[in-house]
């Protein structure tokens, strides 16, 4: 049954786009629920993680990766980019957010689009760099080829029509623990309670003897680390990036966020996950200039009968 | 002539050395061309297949001599073609009334300023390098174009090179002849890509090819894998992609391959650029990737082409770049056209240059349309091989009616 190949390979990739709109989706809905404070930076550190983690790759010399070496090669690309991404994004939030603290939200925000042009032309600088990586850097704004380093071998057989590959494993091998370890961080422990507490009223956590800074700065980092993480797995499983793919990535993220109710990480994921099946389904079964509209079309709809998103108003704790 | 004009001719003849020759006897060629920067390798060897043309009449025609002026159009503060300097040397050519003809551009936007100038003025435009569909083709461009560049509501301009929108009908023709029964068509829903996509289209069903589906993207997206399932879920044997570099085209390539559709995928030239193979990944690109190109790489020259590539090379002592055989053909068509015209000014110079039919060119045997463009189409096939573009065959010649081309 060729239709039913056809639909089920939709889901999958769907499902997988999904994945990797979510863990940038909690990123915004974190520092959402605790500063309440949309991000637009986000999109753009994410981008250059994939920046840094292609760097890392050139580091190594790139020739051909295969079998153990790509996947330690890819452990550390994760490691780096996560590590790199969250330590930016706690460095965003000291240097153009805790001097607007007490300041009306909407300079917060200006802020951070001031915060965003900054990050998209470092990124179109370090793609001029003369490395073998960027083309010698000869055209810096030109998109960049991210090499194949996971497979795009068919787990089900090269007779099957439907396309099951490693790229779509890795995504969610990545992503799931990813997503359970930050529940558990968020519910299960200290530092958890008091992301909470201060999410709920930074007053009264301060009142309580909750440093707010640190709670926040610790929440800029995790975010930021999500998002490095999804940088990794985006490059591996698109295998290009340019110094404009944040706005693109922030931007679905930021629908999926609103659409599962800002503020909430189970509503960011939902989100994101409808956000990832819809684009596909239309892409397949209607017009892909089509898409967009769809998309954007749910949300209004969403928001006209639930303001406070999908999963908004159920997770009455933020974050 | 009046006191005003004689005194400006005087002016001008005494600026230049060369028509200080007797005024009557003068007629006068001039070229506008970005001569500052980085296009200057390109205009160097336009003006090298000008002057050996005008070498190649003995500088004289019916006992005229023939003067010609390299202007330069290009600024070093911009270093290149700059809309105030196009300006100027489109003026300075209308009030020189010894001037008769005006190759250029080379930019089709300095096209856009010269060209309503002379229109006015009746002289005669003839450019080597525009490709720019909207400057001729009504429905190509914006609404108001190309009627927009002409005021006087006559035709005054001309062009050697074929236009963007062509390549679209050659690459159908590629798709027919390589036995592909089923098409999918993709654009970037900009003016380039969607024309030239509309013009594949209609080629592709002349030529008997099914056309499983015509699709404008989304530039920003992510990935393309769903759309390139579609793609292959529709048992297309080929893609044709109307789009550039910038428009994503390297993604479209990349998901195409990824998603294991092995069907040929066509492209355009906006994407014949060392960044597109960059962007789509070499390997993506190896084998059944083909781009086309709007001319032929001088080395592909063969007849009157072949003797002007070996002119050109006892002439200047080097091998000629690919725009110098059109700079070549444009001076030479003018030439031809001065020397039918009966009387040398430039309204019977205008009117012989439109009337100009089965021209025996370097570049084939071709005429000039009714919107002033030449029915030459010969252009090249490329495909890629070790991440660089290879020459694969000359396309073009005349249209095929669904047999194989060549």
């Amino acid at each position: 049954m060729e239709w039913v190949d056809f639909f089920l390979q939709q889901l999958i990739t769907g499902l997988s786009n999904g994945m990797i709109i979510a863990l940038i989706a909690i990123g915004y809905t974190m520092v959402y629920g605790i500063i309440e404070l949309i991000n637009f930076a986000h999109g753009d550190l994410f981008m250059l993680g994939a920046f840094l983690a292609l760097t890392v790759l050139g580091a190594f010399g790139l020739g051909d990766w295969s079998g153990a070496s790509a996947w330690a090669a890819v452990v550390i690309m994760l490691i780096a980019s996560a590590g790199f991404c969250g330590a930016l994004n706690w460095g965003v939030d000291r240097l153009a957010y805790k001097p607007l603290r007490n300041a009306s939200k909407l300079s917060l925000l200006v802020s951070a689009i001031g915060a965003s042009f900054i990050l998209v032309n470092l990124g179109l600088f370090w793609g001029g760099l003369p490395m073998d990586v960027f083309a010698g850097g000869v055209a810096a704004a030109a998109p960049k080829d991210f090499p194949a380093l996971v497979p795009n071998t068919n787990l089900l057989g090269d007779d099957s029509l439907v396309q099951f590959t490693p790229k779509d494993v890795l995504v969610w091998a990545v992503t799931v623990p990813l997503m359970i370890g930050l529940t558990w961080i968020v519910t299960r422990t200290r530092l958890g309670k008091a992301m909470r507490a201060t999410a709920q009223n930074p007053v009264a956590a301060r009142l309580m003897g909750i440093d707010t800074d640190r709670v926040i700065g610790a929440t800029f980092l995790i975010g930021g680390a999500l998002g490095g993480f999804a940088s990794v797995i985006y490059s591996l499983y698109n295998n290009t990036i340019s110094f404009q793919m944040g706005y693109r990535a922030g931007m679905d993220a930021f629908t999926a966020a609103v659409l599962g109710g800002i503020g909430s990480m189970p509503g960011a994921v939902t989100g994101a996950l409808v956000i990832g099946l819809v684009r596909s389904m239309s892409d397949a079964y209607l017009e892909t200039r089509w898409t967009n509209t769809i998309v954007f079309g749910i949300l209004v709809l969403i928001l006209i009968f639930r303001p406070s998103g999908l999963l908004g108003s159920r997770a009455k704790e933020k974050v | 002539m009046t006191l005003q004009t004689s005194m400006l001719a005087a002016v001008l003849a005494l600026a230049s050395s060369a028509s200080a020759l007797a005024q009557s006897g003068t007629l006068k060629i001039v070229s506008s061309l970005p001569r500052t920067g980085s296009a200057n390798a390109q205009t160097g060897t336009i003006v090298n297949g000008i002057k050996m043309a005008i070498a190649e009449v003995g500088g004289k025609i019916d006992g005229y001599q023939i003067v010609y002026e390299d202007w330069d159009d290009a600024s070093p503060q911009r270093g290149n073609w700059d809309p105030t300097v196009e300006a100027q040397n489109a003026n300075k050519a209308v009030t020189d009334p010894t001037i008769v003809g005006y190759i250029g551009t080379f930019n089709s936007g300095a096209a856009k300023i010269a060209m309503p100038e002379l229109n006015k003025a009746g002289l005669v435009m003839i450019s080597p390098a525009n490709t720019y569909s909207g400057l001729t083709k009504p429905g190509m461009g914006e609404a108001n174009e190309p009627t927009i560049y002409r005021p006087s509501g006559s035709i005054n301009y001309f062009r050697v090179v074929p236009t963007d929108d062509l390549q679209g009908a050659v690459a159908a023709e590629h798709v027919a002849g390589s036995g592909a029964k089923k098409v999918f068509i993709l654009h970037d829903r900009e003016l380039y890509g969607k024309g030239i996509a509309d013009v594949f289209q209609k080629r592709s069903k002349e030529l008997g090819v099914e056309v499983a589906g015509f699709e404008g993207i989304d530039t920003k997206a992510s990935n393309y894998k769903s759309l390139c399932q579609k793609v292959k879920f529709s048992k297309a044997d080929a893609v044709f992609f109307g789009g550039t570099t910038q428009s994503n085209g390297g993604q479209v390539a990349k998901d195409l391959r990824s998603v294991g559709f092995t069907g040929m995928l066509v492209v355009p030239d906006g994407c014949c650029e060392e960044a597109f193979i960059q962007a789509a990944g070499a390997s993506n690109l190896e084998g059944n990737t083909f781009v086309t190109f709007g001319g032929l790489p001088p080395a592909e020259l063969t007849g009157r082409g072949a003797e002007f590539r070996e002119g050109y090379r006892k002439m200047f002592g080097t091998d000629p770049e690919a725009y110098a055989v059109y700079g070549y053909e444009a001076a030479r068509v003018l030439l031809d056209a001065i020397k039918r015209a009966p009387t040398k000014d430039r309204a019977a110079i205008l009117k012989a240059v439109s009337a100009t039919k089965d021209f025996d060119g370097a570049l084939g045997t071709w005429s000039f349309d009714a919107n002033g463009d030449t029915t030459n189409r010969v252009m090249s096939i490329n495909s890629v091989k070790s991440g660089k573009f290879v020459f694969v065959r000359r396309a073009g010649d005349a249209p095929v009616g669904g047999a194989k081309p060549e």
